[in-house]
């Protein structure tokens, strides 16, 4: 599944993601790709070791903290959600997180072709994150952003002034920059897609 | 929400002798040793600079003494599941106090996943699980890396690893256009990854 992934994230980013530093829709979109992509995964887990040697260096605040009591008997590890397997093709973290399948999906029109479902963030997160699908040929309105964007591809294909993106490519783009993405002449696309600051039509 | 001044990065430039000489070999015997000492030295060791981390990031005394209690706690049990070939206890400590910061002081979803998940999802491909010793080793590297990092690229990484600034935020404290701020996340990955070429 990972094999066929061309176009990677900016090392910039995967740093900003494993350092926790990312606003929450880059993060999402960052942790979906990282979970179809070996490649990036290897990376964040290396930059994580610099923040663990960071933080083994990092100045210590005075007086020593208090040791609970030490746990007796078999732990379960760090209280974690139980992973629900979904039979879908959405990365293992938005399935799991939203508890949603790509056949379960509730789509609002938008325009000719052009279908979109928002994920929820958090009360006080910044920008958006949201799931688009273009049908075939058809194509997003020509717009720029008021920050960076993240486009993940989930089925399908979309194409525009920079390049054919396919499963697991993602495309990212910085606040000012226009473009207008097209659809898989035969599949159309799903896509991920998640922004820091508002999408700006043009004209 | 308090934001500290990432003027005090100098003083993260990491020491010779300092306490990250022997801070993954303490956390190894940690590891192994299940007693009531080695529980109490896990506090004593590494609650301060967790703490200190969680109060960098606008946590009051109370709430940084907790997630600093809760870190080490999972630490522990951590320690216990695993083996270390599952990544190293100063990551899982780095990651678990990086996801706490992320759900309980910006009470957000946290989408970045502990370094054992990682471990756990990726094992399946080859049986043979990295021994302990390349894991030190790696971080040994790492460390010689960012210790040998010029003022510069170590200020802009600090300021995101640490007081976890987004590159824009990075960009406005230092005053810095936002491409200087990503090219210098990426010289400093770029040396980390050389310097762990031939260990993969």
């Amino acid at each position: 599944m990972s094999t066929m992934i061309s176009r990677h994230l900016d090392d910039a980013t995967l740093m900003s993601f494993a350092a926790g530093a990312l606003s929450e829709p880059l993060a999402a979109a960052v942790s979906a790709h990282v979970s179809m992509c070996a490649q990036c995964r290897d990376q964040v887990r290396d930059m994580t070791l610099i923040g663990a040697s960071l933080l083994g260096t990092a100045p210590a605040s005075s007086g020593p903290v208090s040791a609970r009591a030490k746990p007796r008997g078999p732990m379960d590890g760090c209280a974690q959600p139980p992973r629900r397997e979904h039979a879908s093709e959405l990365p293992a973290p938005i399935a799991r997180k939203y508890a949603l399948t790509l056949e379960g999906i509730d789509w609002t029109r938008l325009g000719p072709g052009v279908w979109r479902h928002r994920l929820p963030l958090s009360p006080g997160a910044q920008g958006e994150l949201y799931l688009i699908k273009l049908t075939p040929g058809c194509r997003l309105p020509l717009h720029g952003h008021a920050g960076a964007e993240l486009t993940l591809v989930l089925t399908g294909a979309f194409s525009d002034e920079t390049g054919e993106y396919r499963r697991g490519d993602v495309q990212e783009v910085d606040a000012g920059t226009e473009h207008q993405p097209v659809g898989d002449p035969d599949e159309g696309c799903i896509c991920l897609i998640a922004a820091e600051g508002p999408y700006l039509l043009k004209g | 929400m308090f934001r500290p001044s990432i003027d005090s990065s100098a003083a993260h430039r990491p020491r010779e002798g300092s306490a990250w000489g022997w801070m993954p070999d303490l956390l190894s015997r940690i590891a192994a040793d299940r007693s009531d000492g080695a529980f109490r030295r896990l506090f004593e060791e590494f609650g301060p600079q967790i703490r200190h981390y969680m109060i960098r990031h606008g946590a009051d005394a109370a709430t940084a003494e907790e997630l600093a209690q809760e870190t080490l706690l999972a630490v522990w049990r951590k320690a216990a599941l695993y083996s270390a070939a599952k990544g190293t206890p100063a990551t899982w400590m780095y990651s678990i106090a990086r996801n706490l910061r992320i759900d309980r002081l910006r009470r957000e979803i946290c989408w970045q996943e502990l370094s054992d998940e990682v471990a756990e999802a990726t094992a399946s491909e080859d049986a043979a699980p990295e021994d302990t010793a390349s894991e030190r080793q790696r971080q040994q590297r790492v460390h010689a890396v960012l210790a040998a990092l010029p003022g510069e690229q170590r200020e802009v990484v600090t300021a995101a690893f640490i007081d976890g600034l987004s590159q824009s935020e990075i960009a406005a404290r230092l005053a810095l256009p936002l491409g200087t701020v990503k090219s210098r996340l990426r010289l400093a990955y770029q040396k980390v990854r050389a310097a762990l070429e031939d260990l993969k």
